[in-house]
């Protein structure tokens, strides 16, 4: 479980001046599949992943997770934010048993699974200590743990990496795969980093401005499992040209 | 601390004399400008005067002798603090969750802060005949005066408080299942809780310069009372012994609220730090 089904899905904000976000948007991913968007700031990206969060409600067209129409949020949909946005006040175990605690599951419920998942992000001796005492890369760790602890069954994540520098950037991007590979979780992810949509996802949408729409799907037949080695690949290169140039089409268009 | 000549004074013990020096120097100016115990003709007691007067007011004996001051001065400090205490705590009840309301709900906003921002500018001394006139001379009506005053600071910062929240973090709340009590008690609270710290601290403040104004005038007891008796009287040197009794009851109360908050709000101490 974890398909997603946007079918001519439409956003406009409304105001004196209506927004056009998002002009008939079609897409279908499947179980499991690691689909990346990929486009300049403004083209809408953030807004087709706020719509299958439950943040934002479309203007027109379906959208639906698991055959059931999205109309607000919820943990089976876990969304990793762009700054991470944890909560300041608790130290990161509680943060990442946020989730399970308001969903009113009782300790031993939670405990051992929110364990495993801090293990998995390599946070365990630091469990106790509060997100200002933390790096912006473990603090997004920690962001993706609380989700992972609610075992959603897709990852929506709102460019999580864009504002950690460009090693923390890779040393992220590897703990991503190896959780993906471990887990097969259906992800939608939202970069404008062309080199880390082709590392991680099975697909690629392009996505162009004003209005936003996608422009082209490229699926990416690197080979699984990968890891931040495939970056130096021929393969991965000819992924990057095909890109590069497709973009600049969008932009002109 | 970094003095003028460019010399970092960093120890406590420095800190403490530099901050010490100007109220000294005052005391001894003071002191030396009345030699025979008292400024301006008699109505100034110097400060050893002052001390004497304190000194009797507060471990003097007490009951009807030739001072009617001596051996009150706890009573009547418990008496105002407790009016505050009450008045304050009254204000906090219905003060944070009404500001948390019109912070988070545009209904509520629309149906309270007209009303609110319209009675503000009254300053809580034009409400002094109407409270001696609904309640008479009573206590309840210097608590009606504290709350009332200690009130707005502390609904309009925690309505501040529960505007400026991260959006996304109610997004994150939402998104890991939580309820909108959840929402409410678990995110806008404790992202709350700065500015109503700072709400509390001026709230605090107000509470006793209306502890003070309603006893001189609207009851029979407590600092404000005796301020207002002791001028009467002729006896300066307790209405300064007064003034500095109320001034350290203040400074203590607002130490107290200062060691809650650091011990509540580590996180964002430690988070504007960082930044």
């Amino acid at each position: 479980m974890g398909n997603v089904s946007f079918r001519a899905t439409s956003k406009t904000f409304p105001g004196k001046v209506p927004v056009h976000a998002l002009d008939d948007i079609t897409l279908e991913i499947k179980d499991g599949e690691f689909v990346a968007l990929l486009g300049p700031s403004g083209c809408g990206k953030s807004t087709l992943l706020n719509l299958l969060a439950g943040f934002e409600t479309r203007s027109g067209g379906e959208l639906t997770f698991d055959g059931a129409t999205v109309d607000k949020p919820g943990p089976d949909r876990g969304v990793v934010f762009q700054e991470a946005s944890l909560f300041p006040w608790l130290n990161v175990w509680d943060n990442i048993t946020f989730g399970p605690r308001v969903q009113g599951l009782k300790h031993d419920e939670y405990e051992s699974k929110a364990r495993a998942m801090l293990k998995l992000v390599g946070l365990e001796a630091f469990a106790d200590a509060l997100p200002a005492q933390l790096s912006g890369g473990m603090r997004q760790r920690v962001g993706i743990a609380r989700v992972l602890v609610m075992s959603p069954r897709a990852l929506l994540m709102d460019e999580p990496f864009g504002a950690l520098d460009a090693q923390t950037r890779l040393a992220m991007q590897q703990l991503l795969l190896d959780v993906w590979q471990t887990l097969g979780t259906t992800v939608l992810f939202v970069t404008h980093d062309i080199d880390e949509s082709i590392l991680l996802a099975d697909r690629i949408c392009i996505m162009s401005a004003r209005p936003g729409r996608i422009t082209r799907e490229i699926a990416v037949g690197l080979p699984r499992p990968r890891s931040i080695e495939s970056l130096t690949t021929s393969a991965f290169a000819a992924y990057k040209a095909e890109i590069m140039a497709e973009m600049k089409i969008a932009h002109a268009g | 601390m970094k003095l003028a000549n460019g010399l970092v004074l960093d120890n406590r013990a420095g800190k403490i004399v530099l901050g010490l020096l100007l109220p000294v120097l005052v005391v001894v100016l003071w002191q030396a400008a009345g030699p025979n115990g008292s400024l301006f003709g008699g109505v100034l007691p110097t400060p050893d005067r002052v001390w004497t007067a304190w000194k009797i007011w507060a471990f003097g004996p007490a009951g009807m002798g030739l001072n009617p001051y001596s051996g009150t001065w706890l009573d009547n400090a418990l008496f105002s603090t407790e009016r505050v205490a009450k008045g304050f705590g009254a204000a906090i009840l219905v003060g944070v969750p009404l500001g948390i309301a019109i912070g988070w709900w545009r209904l509520a906003a629309q149906a309270f802060d007209p009303t609110i921002q319209v009675l503000r500018p009254i300053p809580i001394t034009a409400w002094l005949p109407f409270s001696i006139a609904v309640f008479g001379i009573r206590d309840v009506g210097s608590v009606f005066l504290i709350a009332l005053g200690a009130f707005y600071p502390i609904v309009i910062n925690t309505t501040q408080g529960a505007r400026g929240i991260d959006k996304n973090w109610i997004r994150a709340a939402l998104m890991m299942g939580a309820k909108p009590m959840d929402v409410l008690t678990r995110v806008v609270l404790p992202a709350s809780l700065p500015s109503i710290f700072t709400g509390l601290r001026v709230g605090l403040g107000i509470g006793w310069t209306a502890v003070i104004v309603s006893e001189m005038i609207a009851v029979k007891s407590g600092l404000g009372y005796v301020l207002w008796d002791a001028y009467y009287v002729g006896r300066m040197d307790v209405v300064i012994a007064d003034m500095a009794s109320i001034g350290l009851l203040g400074f203590l109360s607002d130490r107290l609220i200062i060691a809650i908050e650091s011990w509540l709000l580590g996180w964002h101490r430690m988070q504007s730090f960082q930044a």
